[in-house]
């Protein structure tokens, strides 16, 4: 796989994010030198085990379907800057 | 005074509260000024609380001052994780870790400085930088580089709720010459922290000597069930070590941190975990950023933090202001972090590393059979001045976690206690114990601490 500006771009696009030429510039060779670390994990004997999606078992948490009480609508957009009528208001989405 | 005795002091009344609340608030706000401890010093919230607990001291922290590392969620407090994204941003509730500190006495003095969201090893990727309480040019550590740069300066009764991902507690306590737990990952709730990485992180504490560390932990412990990763077991109270190792690829190191970590040790094995040595950085580098990749999805100006103006389509606008409000090492993670999940490589990358991280557990499990507490140096190198880490490639940089990451990608407690000094600077030694076994890396580091 070559890490190359394109690749840069097209993921920074996929992660929400504009990366002006100079932050390329300095990004891939530092990010190449990264994921030729990444690599070395390729070799790791890892046949028949699982993947620890955490580092010890967890058991599911779940509780009865009742309505229990939780953040007021007025707390929970406190923080938002753009708001009208007590919603949050976003960017044109078409 | 040690955190016991001023409590003992509180409850038979021999001291004031509000006048240890003043005397730690002073020094706060002059501390600062040099050392950079605080992102925001709490001072009417902490006054309050001492007025109240003035009248009726309750609770097993009754009057003890408290700092919180910014990335814990204080009610409408700013918590912003270091970030410039976060500015502003109030919670309207307390982290269950806050909560269960108030509602046993403690009194939140303020939010402690660290790397932007926890993403480094030195508190240098941020806006307000701590210097080292023993040379001001000279790094504290990271990514809970405030707390443990005030945990240090401190003369009065103190601890300080920090987080680690990878190191972030162990690291700077090393490098600031504290104590530093690390608790088994799920044991301490992590509703209300601002997450850097799910599978990763924990919520433990900072003080100046190991036997503080007791009642704080002791607080912060439990099941919460607003936590989905939280643990629903006790800790086990056996505190009996019977058999140590060292780890023979951690000394591979400056023979001066090695020998001084040696002279604290007696009647110890030798084992070797060569796994951990060859993968554990990958491994933990790889999770870690896809973990923050999408924990940072959340903040497009929307919700909380900073926003632009209404312009543009939804893409243009969200990718605005992450953009500008995102700081070089959070876009650097973030694009590895996407990386690694994107189809094609999310196989190779992500998973691989989930399967190596049982690889990695299980190494630790076959050594602790036969141990009961491992030993490392906690960091390879003393702590850098700024000017020798403005030289590190962003690699260069995650390879200083390495004695660190093992322990944290595997959930296993740990310990960072002072060792020394080599020259001014000072050094740590890292005890890990399995997991739920706090108490005997606690008690074999009140051990090693004495020998100093």
């Amino acid at each position: 796989m070559k890490v190359d500006k394109e690749l840069i771009k097209k993921v920074a696009t996929n992660a929400r994010l504009k990366l002006t030429e100079s932050e390329i510039r300095e990004f891939l060779p530092q990010l190449k030198e990264v994921l030729k670390d990444f690599d070395t994990i390729q070799k790791a004997p890892t046949k028949n085990l699982e993947p620890s999606f955490q580092p010890l078992e967890i058991k599911n948490i779940t509780r009865e379907d009742k309505v229990e009480a939780c953040l007021t609508q007025e707390d929970s957009i406190k923080n938002a800057k753009h708001k009208s009528n007590g919603y949050i208001k976003g960017p044109k989405a078409i | 005074m040690i955190i016991q005795h001023y409590l003992k002091d509180v409850k038979e009344k021999n001291i004031s509260i509000t006048k240890t609340i003043k005397s730690i608030l002073r020094e706060a706000k002059t501390l600062n000024k040099k050392h950079n401890c605080f992102n925001i010093i709490t001072e009417d919230l902490a006054l309050e609380q001492a007025e109240e607990q003035e009248k009726s001291p309750s609770g097993r922290l009754a009057g003890l001052p408290i700092s919180i590392k910014d990335c814990i969620c204080v009610k409408n407090v700013e918590s912003r994780a270091g970030s410039k994204i976060l500015k502003d941003y109030e919670p309207t509730f307390n982290a269950t870790v806050i909560q269960k500190l108030v509602d046993e006495g403690a009194i939140i003095i303020g939010k402690t400085s660290q790397d932007e969201f926890g993403f480094g090893g030195f508190s240098t990727n941020t806006d307000n930088i701590p210097k080292n309480p023993f040379d001001e040019k000279v790094s504290c550590g990271g990514s809970s580089g405030g707390s443990a740069c005030f945990t240090q300066l401190t003369k009065n009764p103190h601890a300080s709720i920090s987080e680690s991902t990878g190191g972030s507690i162990a690291n700077p306590a090393s490098f600031c010459s504290v104590s530093g737990l690390t608790p088994t990952y799920g044991l301490v709730s992590r509703y209300g922290l601002i997450d850097y990485a799910n599978s990763l992180d924990k919520i433990g504490v900072m003080t100046k000597t190991t036997e503080e560390l007791f009642p704080i932990f002791n607080v912060i412990k439990g099941h919460d069930k607003k936590d989905s990763t939280s643990l629903n077991e006790k800790p086990s109270n056996d505190n009996k070590v019977k058999k140590i190792a060292i780890i023979k690829e951690a000394f591979e190191i400056n023979p001066e941190i090695k020998n001084q970590t040696l002279a604290n040790l007696e009647d110890y094995d030798v084992i070797s975990l060569p796994l951990n040595k060859k993968y554990s950085i990958p491994t933990y580098y790889i999770i870690a950023m896809a973990e923050a990749s999408t924990n940072l999805a959340k903040y497009c100006g929307l919700r909380y933090g900073q926003t632009l103006p209404l312009q543009g389509s939804f893409n243009d606008f969200f990718s605005e202001v992450r953009s500008k409000y995102f700081t070089k090492e959070a876009k650097r993670r973030i694009i590895l972090g996407t990386f690694t999940r994107m189809a094609g490589f999310r196989d190779a990358y992500y998973l691989k590393a989930m399967k190596t991280r049982t690889l990695l557990i299980n190494e630790y499990k076959k050594a602790f059979k036969k141990y009961d507490v491992l030993i490392s140096p906690t960091m390879p190198i003393l702590p850098p001045k700024f000017s020798e880490i403005d030289k590190l490639s962003p690699l260069e940089q995650y390879q200083m976690d390495t004695l660190t990451v093992g322990p944290n990608l595997s959930g296993l407690p740990h310990l960072s206690v002072p060792s020394g000094f080599i020259g001014k600077l000072p050094i740590g030694t890292m005890l890990t114990s399995n997991h739920l076994e706090e108490e005997k890396i606690i008690n074999f580091g009140e051990q090693i601490e004495q020998r100093n």
